[in-house]
């Protein structure tokens, strides 16, 4: 069982001069080296609920707790340094060069010299930049998707346990974004960050999140797997919500076991097998590459269990087919 | 011309050099009361658009006023030249400091305190070098500025190099009255030219163009 990296215990947040919440009473637990994307349209109280866990907003009421303690009781530099902090307008000091912006933290925990060096070299190849061509360079000399790759290995110079990241590729054209999406993704898997990502983009939230918290007004509407969301949406907003995502997307989330027939199991067919992990995304990638209709679904003792046919995944695009599937 | 140069160099040069003293002193005075006064001010804009609206009054009465106005409290002399030049320079010096610090990025200074940098680091890290091209900009037009208003003071004994430019047009003598007018001139022009090239560099190390230009 992972500890608890970061819990929410009744945190609203109230700004000064509106009637509102911003964000009213959320509960929520983050166990560690999980990646949580935070989605909801602008005004939902995504973002200020991510920047109460560095204390660049203070909670009005409710606490946060990290590893177990309360953050208020924690020296608030020694425990953001712990912290990476990546924003859309990545922030980079203009004045230094990506080295000393990278090495700005490791300097103020006075890491020796040689090892800033090192640790600059090792993000700089993390994030796909070429030590040797970008150590020198300004900020200004680096296009937006360069700039937010070293906002990236800024934010994980000292090591730190937990990643905020907040739109931090909204700014980015369409292609870049794939990249670094992909590039974050493989990241979080071999360093296993805990991070917390938000986002208004729905196919970017269920894509880089292993579960996905979707805000409205303040509050927590849904906090699951991108399966359990498109599955079993929690109310009418999140119904709403998931329908401007992608078809693509959808089948990509989907498993061969949600919308399966059952099938004899005695039939000996030999058409071609899934697992029933498979994502629907492949089958229909199969379906449109190899001229078959069906493909038949085993489980991991290589029982055959059921069969998916095109027809069925043409209607399992639409929305509400899937669901009473 | 040269004869009256070679004649009373001697006197020209103590001019210069109490006008320079003038300058200097008044300018160190307004410094050490403008800055922290900017940087207190840039917080807040509404703060500090009330306060450089009064800054921008005060600015607007005219030198030989307030030289009159102030001699009741400081009496004749140097006290009171530098008690105007130091309340002249607070609107151009004010004025430039909030605005060289409003005019960083909020994204770098929220970048900053979120990666756990202390509010000292920030400050004399982060801040004061992007602020300083715009700062620097300040304090030469405000010498510029000083060296300029410094010469009316000698109408109230304060002495410098208006004492040759008065002189000369009250004994309408046209010597006095050039060489006033030419050490005065070059002055503000040299002290232009080496204000400005500590700005460019400023620029340049703000912006970071101190290496390789390519993009």
């Amino acid at each position: 069982m992972a500890r608890t990296a970061i819990e929410f215990r009744n945190v609203s947040k109230q700004y000064a001069n509106t009637s509102q919440y911003a964000v009213a009473g959320v509960n929520m637990r983050i166990s560690e080296g999980s990646f949580i994307t935070i989605l909801g349209t602008s005004g939902s109280g995504k973002t200020t609920l991510l920047k109460m866990v560095n204390r660049i907003y203070e909670a009005t009421s409710g606490e946060i707790l990290y590893f177990g303690e309360h953050i208020h009781n924690l020296n608030l530099e020694e425990y953001r340094r712990k912290i990476g902090y990546v924003i859309q307008q990545v922030g980079l000091f203009p004045h230094m060069t990506v080295e000393e912006n990278i090495g700005t933290i490791p300097q103020l925990l006075k890491w020796d010299t040689d090892t800033i060096a090192k640790r600059v070299d090792a993000l700089l190849e993390l994030v796909c930049l070429s030590p040797l061509d970008f150590k020198k360079r300004y900020p200004r000399q680096l296009s937006g998707g360069q700039q937010q790759r070293v906002g990236l290995a800024r934010a994980m110079a000292a090591d730190p346990g937990i990643m905020l990241m907040d739109e931090p590729f909204g700014a980015i054209d369409a292609i870049t974004r794939q990249n670094l999406q992909e590039e974050l993704i493989r990241i979080q898997r071999k360093l296993n960050k805990t991070i917390l990502f938000v986002t208004h983009d729905v196919n970017e939230a269920f894509k880089l999140g292993e579960k996905v918290v979707i805000m409205h007004e303040g509050t927590i509407q849904q906090f699951d797997t991108p399966y359990g969301i498109i599955t079993k949406p929690a109310n009418g907003y999140v119904a709403r919500l998931i329908e401007t995502q992608d078809i693509v997307q959808r089948l990509k989330v989907l498993k061969a076991q949600s919308v399966m027939l059952p099938v004899d199991p005695q039939l000996s067919d030999c058409a071609f097998r899934v697992g029933t992990e498979e994502s629907l995304h492949n089958i229909l990638t199969y379906f449109l590459e190899n001229d078959q209709k069906h493909v038949l679904v085993e489980d991991n003792r290589r029982g055959i269990v059921g069969k998916i046919t095109w027809e069925q995944l043409k209607g399992s695009t639409r929305q509400g087919k899937v669901l009473s599937a | 011309m040269i004869t009256y140069l070679l004649k009373y160099y001697d006197q020209m040069l103590m001019l210069l050099l109490e006008h320079l003293y003038l300058v200097c002193l008044s300018m160190l005075i307004s410094l050490l009361v403008a800055i922290p006064i900017g940087l207190f001010l840039s917080r807040s804009k509404w703060l500090s658009a009330a306060a450089l609206s009064f800054f921008g009054v005060v600015y607007s009465i005219p030198s030989l006023a307030l030289f009159s106005f102030l001699i009741p409290a400081f009496g004749l002399g140097k006290m009171t030249a530098i008690a105007v030049l130091v309340i002249y320079n607070q609107y151009i010096l004010v004025r430039n400091t909030v605005a060289g610090f409003q005019s960083i990025d909020a994204s770098i200074i929220e970048a900053g305190y979120g990666m756990g940098l202390s509010a000292k680091y920030m400050f004399l890290k982060i801040q004061l070098p992007l602020a300083l091209p715009i700062i620097l900009g300040g304090i030469r037009i405000a010498t510029v500025s000083t060296i300029g208003i410094a010469t009316i003071a000698a109408v109230i004994h304060a002495g410098g190099l208006g004492v040759l430019l008065f002189d000369g047009l009250r004994m309408n003598y046209l010597p006095k009255i050039f060489w006033g007018t030419i050490l005065s001139s070059l002055l503000a022009y040299l002290t232009n030219h080496i204000f400005l090239s500590f700005e460019t560099k400023a620029i340049e190390k703000a912006r970071g163009e101190c290496r390789g230009d390519e993009v």
